[in-house]
């Protein structure tokens, strides 16, 4: 089933495809607000984008594939990032890592069956001071040691 | 506009503003090494192969830096020489170098910066390499990543010329790929085949898909009644292959290389585009006296029908119902000539040479053919017929010229000159104008549909009727005149020529590769039209419906053009197709 079928959804879209046509960097944008929308950005959906844009499906997908933000595949309600920027990683971050992996039962790149969590390994987040750092949707967790991981997940698994 | 003048390699030159260094190096007669450079259409500075020295901190991409007055460029330093061939070096550390069994060996643009740059070690950078995905389910074009160097000049050529836009680079750093979306085969997008990309392709990246051996094991079967039959767009520019100057036309030659080939016969598809004029002219005169739809469009080129049957559907009943030439002929070599020699039409093999990767495609569509058969069944392009050629050991630059067999090998200029932008159109015009007004026509060339302008169009006065006709090559220029006339600023067109590659089919996805180097030196879309309309002028008859063979095949077995066996055999249907 089409994600396009909600009609809401689809008028949300269409919205931001008529927002941003004929601006440079349109492709971009429209990806991004599409990507609120849906929670990732599938076939169907770079499809109404390029026709909407009058773009190609190539391009469309060029950026979508260019940029690790995009998600092609249904993501977890809870995106978890770990921070593999340098100074989180001398900071023992894979350890963190490896405990998130353990207590959500999921692995990099992956969402969990339940649709709960998405893990990824992430580049710098900018909070090299809190190192090692994660982000669990928009909140930030710093200055952690493996241990703290678990609670952390609880929290989430009740929310 | 003023001019800017700079010093490059010690030589003064002054160039328009806006010019870029490596624009300037051209006048200055310097040339510098491009591969991902295309003027006009792919100036991205990515190939990094045109770095020049200007005296900054860093070497610059010549492609893309704009030349500045007083500027002091050096194209030949050893530092420029050693980063050119580190350049060369680490394309090479993720490129396959199976130069042995490429068939771009020659005359890949890789391999022969390789050697002028002096590398001397195709292995010194030793590091990841990219796994090998061949594409090869398309019919017509096969793609091998592995030989990618992601220059990007076919992604350019089929988005910003061709507006079909089915390739991309995607995802990021040392995993870019060149690719059509979602990883699909170029078989399963809107490709429409035109092979345009590997006319661009600077190494064996993308190429034609070879059927050769079809042809091999066909005349090798003593079963078999082999038949060719080679486009016009053909004799302009084999001759290449042998190093006969682009612009020489080697039709005679080119007939005596298919009977030594060891045909048992050798028409040609002039006879076909004659009797593709005899039905197309037939059937526009119909659309216009009879309120027909209008405007009529041509439809001999499949790279141009399957553009139209994904993008513009709505056009659908205005493309003629008439098969492509070599179809046409196809059809007649298993009906009227099999008959009258008393062939198994069964037995037969139509073969066809083709400047086409298209036509590929266009021959195994199911619709193009009866009782089983297709009308034509292999389609090799012209160079895969030099590459026969040279495996046959023909010596062709001193074979004698020959003379096509009788029956389906007669053709007049009209059919000739099908192969360039605007030939189909004035072919048409030459028999429209003398079935209209029952007068002849004495000038028949009609210069206005000629040359190289994007959309050509003409008002022409056929005896007091008013006929306004236009002409587009590249499927770009195509979807831009209907857009014109989608949104009615074009109105009143009676009959379009449209040709999917640009320049028509001299040009063809599947004629001898061209360097970009060389097609700024001497443009093959002029040169092997010229040989055409030359061969045009040469020729007693020079219109189709004064083709003696012609007459005979509607006296003795067709009837009448767009008569009841015309439809069944020479005519065709088109399909809704969607684009994604």
């Amino acid at each position: 089933m089409s994600v396009l079928e909600n009609k809401d959804m689809l008028n949300q879209l269409d919205q931001v495809i008529a927002k941003y046509k004929g601006q440079k960097g349109a492709v971009m944008q429209s990806l991004q607000d599409a990507q609120e929308i849906f929670g990732h950005v599938p076939k169907d959906v770079q499809i109404h984008i390029a026709e909407g844009l009058g773009v190609t499906l190539s391009e469309v997908y060029g950026v979508a594939t260019f940029y690790s933000q995009f998600a092609l595949e249904p993501r977890g309600r809870f995106i978890v990032g770990v921070c593999m920027g340098t100074a989180c990683y001398v900071r023992g971050a894979k350890n963190v890592l490896d405990k998130m992996v353990a207590a959500t039962g999921t692995p990099v790149g992956k969402t969990s069956e339940d649709g709960r969590f998405t893990i990824r390994d992430t580049r710098c987040l900018g909070a090299c001071g809190l190192a090692p750092v994660i982000m669990i949707n928009d909140d930030v967790y710093g200055r952690l040691v493996p241990d703290d991981v678990p609670g952390i997940v609880d929290k989430y698994k009740e929310l | 506009m003023n001019n800017i003048t700079l010093t490059i390699d010690g030589v003064s030159v002054s160039v328009p503003q806006g010019s870029t260094v490596l624009d300037a190096a051209k006048s200055a007669g310097v040339r510098i090494p491009t591969l991902c450079y295309l003027s006009g259409i792919n100036e991205i500075g990515a190939c990094r192969m045109c770095v020049v020295d200007t005296g900054a901190r860093a070497l610059q991409a010549s492609c893309v830096l704009p030349a500045a007055e007083g500027m002091t460029v050096k194209t030949n330093t050893p530092a420029v020489r050693e980063a050119r061939r580190v350049n060369l070096e680490l394309l090479l550390s993720n490129h396959d170098k199976k130069c042995l069994s490429c068939v771009r060996s020659t005359s890949c643009e890789l391999q022969n910066l390789c050697n002028e740059y002096g590398v001397s070690d195709e292995n010194r950078f030793e590091g990841s390499v990219t796994p090998t995905q061949i594409d090869e389910v398309s019919p017509s074009i096969v793609r091998n990543n592995a030989k990618c160097i992601l220059c990007r000049r076919c992604v350019a050529v089929c988005e910003k010329i061709q507006h079909v836009g089915v390739i991309g680079a995607v995802n990021r750093g040392f995993n870019t790929a060149i690719e059509s979306p979602f990883g699909e085969a170029l078989s399963n997008t809107a490709c429409i085949n035109c092979g345009q990309c590997i006319a661009v392709c600077p190494t064996g990246a993308l190429t034609e898909k070879d059927d050769t051996d079809k042809v091999w094991a066909a005349l090798n079967d003593e079963t078999k009644y082999v038949v060719v039959q080679p486009a016009p767009a053909v004799r302009a520019a084999l001759g290449e292959e042998f190093g006969i100057p682009m612009g020489t036309s080697v039709t005679g030659k080119m007939a005596c290389s298919l009977r030594r080939l060891g045909f048992d016969k050798v028409f040609d598809v002039d006879f076909g585009a004659d009797l593709t004029i005899m039905e197309e002219a037939t059937e526009l005169i119909g659309r216009v006296t009879k309120g027909g739809v209008l405007p009529m469009i041509t439809s001999c080129s499949p790279g141009w029908i399957k553009f139209c049957e994904t993008n513009y559907p709505d056009f659908l009943p205005n493309l003629s119902s008439c098969k492509s030439p070599h179809e046409m002929e196809g059809a007649m070599i298993k009906t009227y000539y099999a008959e009258k020699n008393g062939i198994d039409p069964k037995s037969i093999v139509v073969v066809s040479v083709m400047p086409c990767t298209a036509k590929k495609f266009e021959a195994a569509r199911p619709e193009l053919g009866h009782d089983g058969m297709a009308d034509v069944d292999v389609v090799i392009t012209t160079r895969e017929l030099a590459r026969m050629i040279r495996q046959a050991g023909i010596d062709f630059a001193s074979l004698p010229d020959e003379d096509f067999d009788k029956l389906l090998g007669e053709s007049t200029g009209a059919g000739v000159i099908f192969g360039a932008t605007g030939g189909v159109m004035e072919a048409a015009l030459r028999t429209a104008y003398e079935t209209i007004t029952g007068k002849t026509l004495d000038a028949v060339e009609f210069k206005a549909v000629r040359g190289l302008e994007g959309i050509k169009e003409a008002e022409l006065d056929l005896d007091g009727l008013k006929v306004k006709v236009a002409v587009a090559h590249s499927t770009g220029m195509a979807a831009h005149l209907l857009d014109q006339i989608r949104s009615g600023e074009k109105e009143g067109l009676t009959f379009i020529e449209v040709m999917a590659c640009p320049g028509g089919c001299v040009n063809g996805g599947g004629q001898p590769i061209v360097s970009p180097d060389e097609r700024e030196k001497h443009d093959p879309r002029t040169l092997r039209a010229q040989a055409l309309y030359q061969e045009d002028k040469g020729k007693l008859l020079r219109k189709s419906h004064e083709n003696p063979e012609i007459k005979q095949i509607y006296a003795d077995f067709l009837g009448e053009p767009n008569g009841h066996k015309s439809h069944e055999l020479l005519h065709t249907s088109y399909q809704k197709r969607t684009k994604y």
